[in-house]
C-alpha cells in the first residue's frame, strides 16, 4: 500500500518536474520583448478607460505616452499629480493644457422652456427627436432625457427637472456626453473656465423668448461691456474661451444679462438643483 | 392566385383592430369645401428632394399656377390651388413635427384659373407623352409615401413589370376617404388604373384590391371594370392589408425580397386616390390642387369627407366639419395605426393627407410602458415575420448590430406589434430608431 502511493508521489513529481522544465524552455524561446514602461505607465493611470483621450482605453493610451505620441498630460482623468508622476518615470515633459469639462449650454428646465406636446414615448434623447423632439418648445435646447447621463463612465451628470446639469466636480472631460447629444447642446471647455452662456439657439430673440424664459436674446449686452471676453454671432453669445482671461463671476454680475442666460457654472447648478421652488419631481 | 381555396384574399400574420371607426363618415358624401382666407402650401409634399420656388412675393397667381417646379427626376411640381397673392415663403408646423416651409396664398376670390393643359385621348396616345402629363401635374402618392407617381411608372428597363395593383383597402381605421372616392366616381378610378396600365404596357393584369368592409364600392367598380380592363380583388380585412407589399402578397401570392421594392416582385402598388387624379391630368388637363379628406372622431361634430385644397390649414377643416363637442385629446394627420399625432391645428393639408382624426381625451389615453412579458404577440402580428420584441431589446442596449441581423430595416412601421403589445411597450418608436441610426451609420461608411 505504501509503496503504491510512494510510487505514484514519485510519477506525478518526476512528470511535474519534467513539464515545468519544457513550459519554461518554451517560454524562453518564444518570449515577446515588451516595453516594460508601458506596463509602468498603464499601472500609473486611472484605469477609467473612458477613452477621454482618443485612445482604445488606458493601456493603448500608455503605449502611445511611451512612444512619444501623447504627453501624459492628455490623460482627461488624471490629477496634476498622477501626470507628474507618470512624466517623473519616463523623464519626459508631463504636458497640459488639454484639460476640459463638459457644459450643457441649455438653462431650459421645463418650467422655463414651454411645453410643447405631451409626450409619451422611450425615454431617450434620439428616439425623442425623430417623433416630435420631446415635450420641450426649444428645437435647439437640451431634451432631458438623459442620452448624456446614461453614456457617463463618471456619473458626472445628472438629470433635474428635464435638464442635463453636470457636476464640474467630478466631470473630467472625456467628451462621451458631447459625442451622445443628439442636439449638439454640449460643448467641452477649458478646465479653467467658469462663466458659460447657457443657451444653444440661433433663433431670432423674439422667437427663443416664445418658448424658453432664460434664453440667451443676442442683446449684446455683454460683447459691448467685454468685448474682449464674449462675442455675439447672429443672435446667440459665446464666451471667447480663447482668451487671454476667462470671464470670471465678477464680470456676469457687472454685465446683468437681462434673462440670466450667462451665469457661473456654480451658480447654474444651484439654481436647478438647490432652488425650493424647482424642487426636483 | 394566392390560397384559391379560399374566397377571399389576404396576408400571413397582420392584426385585427376591435373598433374600426369607419361608421362614423362612411355614409357621408363627399363635400367641396368653400373658399378660404388663407392658404398655407407646404413646400416639401413629395418623397426625395422639394421643388424649387417658381412665384415671388406679391405675384398674382391663377388657380392651376404653377407655383414650384420639380428640381430633379425625384420631385415633384406644385401648383396653386386658388387664385390670388403670393404672400410670400412663412414657416408652417410640419406634420413630422419638425417646422416646414410653406408658400402663403391670399385668395382674391375671383376663380381666375389657368387655361387647362389639351386633353388626350388615352387610348390612343403615347404612354411617354402621358407619363410626360403625370409628371406635369405633380402628382405623388396619396396614399401616405407621397413619391412622385412619374417616378414609380417608369421602372428602370431591367426591371420587368407585369402587375399593376390599386390600393383600394383603405386598411386604416376610421378612414373613408377613399372608400367614398371608389362610391361616388368610380369611373375616375378605374380609367386611372388603365392609363397607368398602358403606360407600363400591361394590358391584363391590372388589379384594384378592396377590403371586404367596402362591399358596395366593390359593386359599384364592378359595373364597369370589365369595361377598362381592370379586376376587382376582394381582400380580407385585415391591417395593415393596404401595405404594399402584403397587397402584392395577398394578391398575386408573390413576395418582394428583404430590401426590395414591389418592381423586385414585378409589381408597381399606386393608390387609388392617385388613380383618380392621373384621370384629372389625362382627360381634363388638371394638376393636382385638391383631395379628398376624411374629418373624422368621435368628437368632431358632423364627421364626413371633403374634397379639400392642398394648403388647408386643419382647424378650418375641423371648422367645416362642425368643430368638435368637447376638448379633443389627440390630433392625428392620417389614420390611427401609422398617422402622426400633431401639436398645432395650424398644419396645412398635403398631397398624403387622407385623414384628420381627433381623438376624444379617454382615446387618446398616456399609456405607461412595461416590461417586455415575452407573449410572442407581436412576433405573431407582424405583417413582415419580424420578432418586434428582439429588436426592441437589442436597440434598449444599444445593439443596432444586433437589431440590423434582425432585419429591423424590412420594419413598415405599421404599427401591429405596438397595437398588441400587453406591456404597451413603444415597439414601433424602437424600430424607428433602430431603422434612423443603421441609415446613419451606413451613410458615415
Amino acid at each position: 500500500m505504501l509503496t503504491t502511493t510512494l510510487a505514484s508521489v514519485a510519477v506525478m513529481g518526476c512528470l511535474g518536474l519534467f513539464l515545468g522544465l519544457v513550459i519554461g524552455f518554451f517560454a524562453k524561446l518564444f518570449k515577446v520583448a515588451s516595453d516594460s514602461r508601458g506596463d509602468l505607465v498603464t499601472e500609473l493611470l486611472p484605469g477609467a478607460n473612458c477613452g477621454g483621450c482618443a485612445k482604445a482605453g488606458c493601456s493603448d493610451f500608455a503605449k502611445s505616452v511611451v512612444s512619444g505620441e501623447n504627453p501624459p498630460g492628455k490623460c482627461p482623468v488624471s490629477s496634476a499629480e498622477q501626470v507628474n508622476a507618470i512624466a517623473r518615470a519616463l523623464g519626459i515633459d508631463a504636458g497640459g493644457g488639454f484639460k476640459k469639462r463638459a457644459v450643457v449650454r441649455c438653462g431650459g428646465d421645463i418650467h422655463q422652456v414651454a411645453r410643447r406636446v405631451n409626450y409619451n414615448g422611450v425615454l431617450d434623447c434620439v428616439s425623442a427627436g425623430l417623433i416630435a423632439g420631446g415635450p420641450k418648445g426649444c428645437r435647439y435646447g437640451c431634451v432631458g432625457m438623459g442620452s448624456c447621463a446614461a453614456v457617463c463612465p463618471f456619473g458626472a451628470i445628472e438629470i433635474v427637472n428635464n435638464l442635463a446639469i453636470v457636476h464640474p466636480e467630478i466631470c473630467v472631460g472625456c467628451g462621451k456626453c458631447a459625442a451622445a447629444c443628439p442636439r449638439g447642446v454640449i460643448e467641452l471647455v477649458p478646465i479653467e473656465s467658469t462663466v458659460h452662456v447657457y443657451c444653444n439657439s440661433p433663433e431670432k430673440g423674439p422667437e427663443k423668448r416664445k418658448n424658453c424664459k432664460v434664453s440667451c436674446l443676442g442683446c449684446r449686452k455683454c460683447e459691448k461691456a467685454f468685448p474682449e471676453k464674449f462675442k455675439v454671432e447672429g443672435f446667440l453669445a459665446h464666451v471667447r474661451y480663447d482668451a487671454e482671461v476667462l470671464p470670471t463671476a465678477g464680470d456676469v454680475e457687472a454685465v446683468k444679462c437681462p434673462t440670466g442666460a450667462l451665469l457661473t457654472a456654480s451658480r447654474h447648478k444651484e439654481i436647478e438643483t438647490n432652488d425650493p421652488e424647482f424642487s426636483n419631481e | 392566385m394566392n390560397k384559391s381555396s379560399r374566397s377571399v384574399m389576404t396576408f400571413k400574420n397582420g392584426i385585427h383592430p376591435v373598433y374600426h371607426g369607419k361608421e362614423l363618415s362612411e355614409s357621408a358624401e363627399i363635400r367641396t369645401a368653400p373658399l378660404l382666407a388663407r392658404y398655407t402650401v407646404p413646400l416639401a409634399q413629395n418623397a426625395g428632394k422639394p421643388p424649387e420656388v417658381a412665384v415671388n412675393a406679391g405675384d398674382h397667381v391663377k388657380k392651376y399656377q404653377l407655383i414650384a417646379r420639380a428640381s430633379g427626376f425625384v420631385s415633384a411640381n406644385l401648383h396653386s390651388p386658388v387664385s390670388g397673392t403670393i404672400k410670400g415663403l412663412i414657416e408652417v408646423p410640419g406634420p413630422m413635427g419638425v417646422p416646414a416651409q410653406a408658400i402663403e396664398i391670399i385668395p382674391d376670390g375671383l376663380g381666375e384659373e389657368e387655361e387647362p393643359l389639351p386633353a388626350m385621348d388615352w387610348r390612343t396616345a403615347d404612354p411617354k407623352a402621358l407619363l410626360e402629363r403625370i409628371a406635369q401635374c405633380g402628382l405623388v402618392g396619396m396614399g401616405g409615401a407621397s413619391f412622385p407617381t412619374h417616378v414609380k411608372l417608369s421602372p428602370p428597363p431591367d426591371k420587368k413589370v407585369d402587375t399593376l395593383i390599386l390600393n383600394g383597402a383603405e386598411c386604416e381605421p376610421f378612414l373613408t376617404a377613399d372608400h367614398r372616392l371608389m362610391l361616388e366616381d368610380p369611373e375616375s378610378v378605374l380609367i386611372g388604373a388603365a392609363v397607368m396600365g398602358r403606360i407600363l404596357g400591361i394590358g391584363d393584369r391590372v388589379f384594384i384590391g378592396v377590403e371586404m368592409n367596402k362591399i358596395d364600392a366593390i359593386h359599384r367598380l364592378n359595373e364597369k371594370a370589365e369595361e377598362y380592363g381592370v379586376k376587382i380583388i376582394p381582400l380580407k380585412v385585415q391591417y395593415p392589408q393596404g401595405s404594399e407589399k402584403q397587397l402584392i402578397n395577398a394578391i398575386t401570392g408573390r413576395e418582394v425580397p428583404a430590401g426590395g421594392l414591389p418592381m423586385d416582385a414585378r409589381c408597381v402598388v399606386q393608390n387609388t386616390g392617385t388613380a383618380a387624379a392621373v384621370t384629372d391630368a389625362v382627360l381634363r388637363g388638371r394638376p393636382l390642387v385638391e383631395r379628398v379628406v376624411t374629418v373624422t372622431g368621435s368628437v368632431v361634430r358632423t364627421p364626413g369627407n371633403w374634397k379639400l385644397l392642398i394648403g388647408t390649414p386643419v382647424i378650418e377643416a375641423v371648422k367645416l366639419a362642425g368643430g368638435v363637442t368637447e376638448e379633443p385629446g389627440k390630433l392625428i394627420l392620417g389614420g390611427p395605426m401609422m398617422g402622426f399625432a400633431q401639436k398645432s391645428f395650424d398644419v396645412p393639408v398635403s398631397k398624403n393627407t387622407s385623414g384628420i382624426l381627433l381623438l376624444p381625451q379617454d382615446q387618446a389615453v398616456n399609456y405607461r410602458s412595461g416590461n417586455c412579458i415575452r407573449c410572442g404577440r407581436c412576433v405573431q402580428g407582424c405583417p413582415m415575420h419580424l420578432m418586434p420584441c428582439a429588436i426592441a431589446a437589442a436597440v434598449e442596449s444599444y445593439r443596432f448590430d444586433l437589431a440590423k441581423k434582425l432585419h429591423v430595416m424590412d420594419c413598415l412601421e405599421c404599427g401591429a406589434c405596438a397595437y398588441v403589445c400587453p406591456a404597451k411597450r413603444p415597439l414601433v418608436q424602437h424600430n424607428r430608431r433602430a431603422k434612423a441610426e443603421i441609415r446613419r451609420q451606413t451613410a458615415k461608411k
